[in-house]
């Protein structure tokens, strides 16, 4: 397989387009999985902790 | 004794930076070797003037790493040096744009001499404000944050202060070569393949130091800016690194050529130029964000689900976003617009950023009355969303038939850069000083105020300006006659900006006049002195009690 421009521009924005955006979707997924709001809470408390 | 070893090194590096220089294949590099002697025969004396040679134990501080890896608590010393770094190398940034602003009002300013040219000192003055000032400031408020956010001392004892003092030796060599006409030609990547080399070796040292404080951290969950910081730290290593890729023409020369050529070179060149903004200015900076804002607010941030989302919002697309600086180029059309879409999109992460900083602030709006610091910083995040609002619609490939190559992209670049990254490290170092020095509040909290309304002013000033004199331009390029002619010679359009050239030194006169009251503040702040003056607005005085 020889790796000209076409055949990385097609994998560009096939699957390589298809794979980016599912990793998106999965880590914004992951922000509001169940359970998530106390843990965040407690975070966003984390600069506050000390001077 | 680790810091005679020390001695030993640095006037190794001179010496050996004498021979290089000796056998230069060019002036150019030969003035290069002498500058690094210079600095490594610096370093070599102050280390031995600080030798203590009545007992091993007691070693130099910052020469010797077998003293201080085993002190307690945070590594605050390069974090004082990097703060005061940041004010020098913004007064420096500063003047020399105010500098080469005057030389476009009145050219009879270049002097006619190669060294003073507008061609040498622009990037003098882009990479000091840039790399220089915003660089520092992204040091020393991340080595800052990461202690305080993981509550764990910096890794690998004083490689932190290798980071500080190399990257300083970075901008001394890529300074001194801009001014003697050393460049790449490379916008934001100027110095050539040796100086590229050995800011490559300090930033893996700086993601070292920020990867081992994080690994060794005691708090559980790494805090939202120090994602950001990492981000921005990965992502610059990966741009430097490709957008340099050149072969030097002699192993003891300055000259050196690029592996990309033609349109491929112009797209690496500006998916590093783009990404710069993105995760130099912007990532890094919202890392500061995310910590002072809650810090000086006293609240955490509005919404911490929103931050991850933006987070990872604007790491997936800003990396797309390069194509745009090359619309009607020999780019492939399918490029430019993708350039263009993913630029348009990425107004809702910036924005994100935006309201989660600016809703921090809910039900303590109060605090703005009597806290210039709050206030800098709010008005730094107003110019954020502004500018993250113009930016996609100068990228929109008829606005941008307008805009590109005219003063507004230089008023957009300002407006992001005085507005969102200058105004965020000046509250950042203004929270940091009285902290880091151990006083009870700053010097004087009135100059602040001033400094605040100074450079808002001039950045309007400035911004204003630029809108004018870059539209004017762009609608004297593209007029035409009826019989298909144009209607204006360049030269026309240039004498047409003149009152706007005029007008936007008074605007960087007037932000430069709010640094240098910064500096002087901050000078007094450091040796304890306060000013005596009342609160400002009701009695309460919040910031006083800071």
């Amino acid at each position: 397989m020889d790796f000209d421009y076409q055949t990385l521009r097609t994998a560009a924005d096939s699957w390589g387009l298809l794979y980016l955006f599912i990793m998106f979707i999965l880590a914004c997924a992951f922000a509001f999985r169940p359970g998530s709001k106390a843990r965040y809470k407690d975070a966003a408390q984390i600069p506050l902790k000390e001077d | 004794m680790s810091s005679a070893f020390a001695v030993g090194a640095y006037g190794l590096v001179a010496i050996l930076a004498l021979l290089l220089g000796a056998n230069a294949k060019d002036g150019l590099f030969a003035a290069h070797a002498y500058v690094a002697a210079v600095i490594a025969s610096g370093f070599a004396l102050w280390t031995l003037k600080r030798l203590d040679f009545s007992s091993s134990a007691k070693a130099v501080t910052a020469g010797g790493p077998s003293t201080t890896v085993e002190a307690e608590g945070y590594m605050d010393g390069v974090v004082r040096a990097g703060a005061i770094a940041t004010v020098f190398w913004g007064i420096a940034g500063f003047l020399v744009g105010v500098v080469i602003a005057a030389q476009l009002a009145w050219p009879a300013l270049n002097l006619e001499y190669s060294f003073t040219n507008f061609g040498r000192l622009r990037p003098l003055h882009t990479s000091a404000v840039i790399f220089a000032f915003g660089g520092n400031a992204l040091l020393c408020t991340s080595f800052y944050v990461v202690q305080r956010t993981c509550r764990a001392r910096l890794a690998f004892g004083n490689l932190a202060w290798f980071v500080f003092w190399g990257y300083q030796v970075f901008i001394v060599l890529a300074a001194t070569g801009y001014l003697m006409g050393v460049t790449q030609s490379k916008e934001y990547a100027e110095p050539e393949w040796y100086v590229d080399l050995w800011l490559t070796v300090v930033w893996v040292a700086y993601l070292l130091v920020f990867m081992g404080t994080l690994i060794k951290r005691k708090e559980p969950h790494i805090y939202v800016a120090n994602w950001f910081y990492l981000a921005f730290i990965v992502t610059v290593a990966m741009l430097h690194i490709v957008n340099n890729l050149a072969i030097p023409v002699d192993l003891l020369g300055s000259k050196s050529y690029p592996i990309f050529a033609g349109v491929q070179d112009a797209l690496v060149q500006w998916w590093y130029g783009h990404n710069a903004v993105g995760f130099f200015l912007t990532a890094g900076f919202l890392g500061m964000m995310y910590y002072f804002v809650p810090k000086q607010a006293n609240r955490p941030v509005y919404s911490y689900r929103l931050s991850i989302v933006h987070f990872w919002a604007l790491i997936f697309l800003y990396i797309w976003a390069g194509p745009h600086h090359l619309h009607y180029t020999a780019l492939p059309d399918w490029a430019q617009t993708l350039g263009m879409v993913f630029s348009i999109m990425l107004w809702m992460p910036s924005w994100g950023g935006m309201i989660n900083g600016l809703m921090t602030l809910s039900g303590a709006w109060d605090k703005l009355r009597t806290d210039p610091i709050l206030r800098m910083m709010v008005m730094s995040l107003a110019f954020y969303g502004m500018s993250t609002f113009e930016g996609p619609l100068m990228s929109i490939k008829s606005v941008n038939g307008l805009s590109h190559y005219t003063d507004w992209t230089i008023g957009h670049v300002h407006s992001g850069a005085l507005g969102w990254v200058g105004m965020v490290s000046f509250g950042a170092i203004y929270y940091l000083v009285p902290k880091l020095w151990n006083r009870e509040r700053l010097y004087s909290i009135v100059y602040v105020n001033w400094h605040l309304w100074l450079a808002t002013l001039g950045i309007v000033i400035y911004a204003a300006a630029m809108w004018v004199s870059g539209i004017t331009q762009g609608l004297m390029w593209r007029e035409y006659d009826e019989q298909g002619f144009l209607v204006n010679s360049f030269a026309e359009s240039i004498s047409a900006m003149y009152p706007f050239y005029v007008a936007r030194m008074f605007g960087g006169l007037l932000y430069l006049a709010g640094g240098l009251l910064m500096a002087f503040n901050i000078y007094k702040t450091i040796r304890g002195d306060l000013r005596e003056e009342r609160a400002m607005g009701a009695p309460v005085a919040a910031a006083a009690a800071e």
